[in-house]
């Protein structure tokens, strides 16, 4: 009886290991996140506000999508694009503040 | 008559004012004093002309290395090389001597200044590099090696002469102040830090084993041989590490808002003697 239970918690627990891999990101979930980051980057390059760390999670989200590693890929790309998108708030803030560090 | 006169001075002032309010005021000679009071009130015991001395102003220690680096100078390869490139003629036959007033000599001090034939900051760098390009040559890279040579060599034909940066009435030369301005004072990277967070804010405090140079003065000592890099480096090398070490991605080497930079703080400089090539940890 202690037998059967044990084989079935196993069982279950496999079931939903096999759940989890089934909703893995996929190469369409990495290209998703990827054009978003990359867009977002690209748009902070262009005010000049660009973080290196953005484009260094951008390099190894490419990385590890190229390795077949989707989650990873999908986790840094999403990563990137919050920081490309922070640093264009950031500059967005700086275009009024700058002014009250001015030494006057 | 009258009645319109005033509705016309009405609309006028009232579009006017919010312009006004909204854009602030450019006045470099203000800047300047207050930039000088700031740093001379905060550092009482270091004599003005010492500021260009950068970390060496702000600490004895290492102004007692200094003077033992110098007896044996790190940037005097870098003279050597400079000088005579500076001389070296071209496949054309012409020099460096042909495209800068006085043949290059002495003449530092007036760098960058703004041209008001193509409305830009031309910087020393800048225009080593529009002489090659004009004399058909292969540029030099911003950043070290024979720029930093002639550059540095330039530098010390001017040692002693007082930084000299005119802003001339021109709207487009006040608006490049202006902009330097902005790039030094506004905060960028991911560790949200402006030039002026270490260099105003800083100057003087440590970041690790380092001393932050003060602002004033601070690119009257360029080129620079520093240890940390192992070699020579130009204002485009000081500015590009800059930006990096506080994780933002560096500008082109002599964007025009680095050009703007250095014609912010070179003002700010004025009066203050050339002293480059300089050697700094």
């Amino acid at each position: 009886m202690h037998n059967r239970v044990l084989i079935g918690t196993a069982v279950a627990l496999s079931l939903t290991g096999m759940t989890t891999v089934a909703v893995a990101a996929s190469a369409d979930d990495f290209k998703a996140a990827y054009a978003k980051a990359e867009a977002a980057s690209k748009k902070s390059l262009e005010m000049k506000t660009q973080w290196t760390t953005a484009v260094a999670e951008l390099k190894a989200a490419k990385k590890a999508a190229d390795a077949g590693k989707y989650d990873e890929a999908v986790k840094l790309a999403t990563h990137a694009q919050a920081l490309a998108n922070a640093s264009i708030e950031q500059a967005k803030e700086q275009e009024k503040l700058w002014a009250d560090a001015v030494v006057r | 008559m009258l009645r319109n006169c005033f509705i016309a001075l009405a609309i006028v002032l009232g579009t006017a004012q919010p312009l006004l309010a909204d854009t602030p005021k450019v006045d470099p000679q203000a800047d300047f004093k207050a930039f000088r009071e700031y740093f001379t009130k905060r550092f009482p015991n270091v004599q003005l002309n010492d500021f260009v001395n950068g970390p060496y102003s702000m600490d004895e220690g290492l102004r007692k290395q200094w003077k033992a680096i110098e007896e044996f100078p790190p940037y005097e390869f870098a003279l050597e090389r400079g000088k005579e490139l500076l001389s070296k003629p071209f496949k054309n036959g012409k020099t460096f001597a042909d495209c800068f007033p006085n043949k290059g000599i002495g003449i530092r001090q007036n760098y960058p200044y703004f041209d008001t034939k193509s409305g830009k900051v031309i910087t020393l760098e800048l225009a080593v590099n529009q002489c090659l390009e004009k004399n058909g040559e292969k540029q030099y890279d911003y950043k070290k090696d024979d720029m930093a040579a002639v550059t540095a060599y330039m530098a010390y034909t001017s040692r002693g002469k007082p930084m000299d940066i005119k802003i001339p009435d021109d709207p487009r030369a006040l608006a490049a102040y202006k902009k330097g301005a902005e790039y030094f004072y506004t905060r960028r990277g991911q560790l949200n830090f402006s030039c002026a967070s270490c260099h105003v804010q800083s100057a003087g405090d440590h970041i690790r084993s380092e001393v932050l140079a003060p602002a004033l003065g601070i690119l009257n000592a360029m080129p620079i041989y520093r240890s940390a890099w192992g070699g020579m480096g130009t204002i485009s090398r000081r500015f590009t590490s800059c930006n990096s070490q506080v994780r933002a991605t560096p500008l082109k080497p002599q964007d025009e808002l680095y050009r703007d930079v250095e014609y912010y703080l070179s003002y700010m400089a004025n009066g203050l003697p050339i002293v480059g090539p300089g050697a700094r940890p």
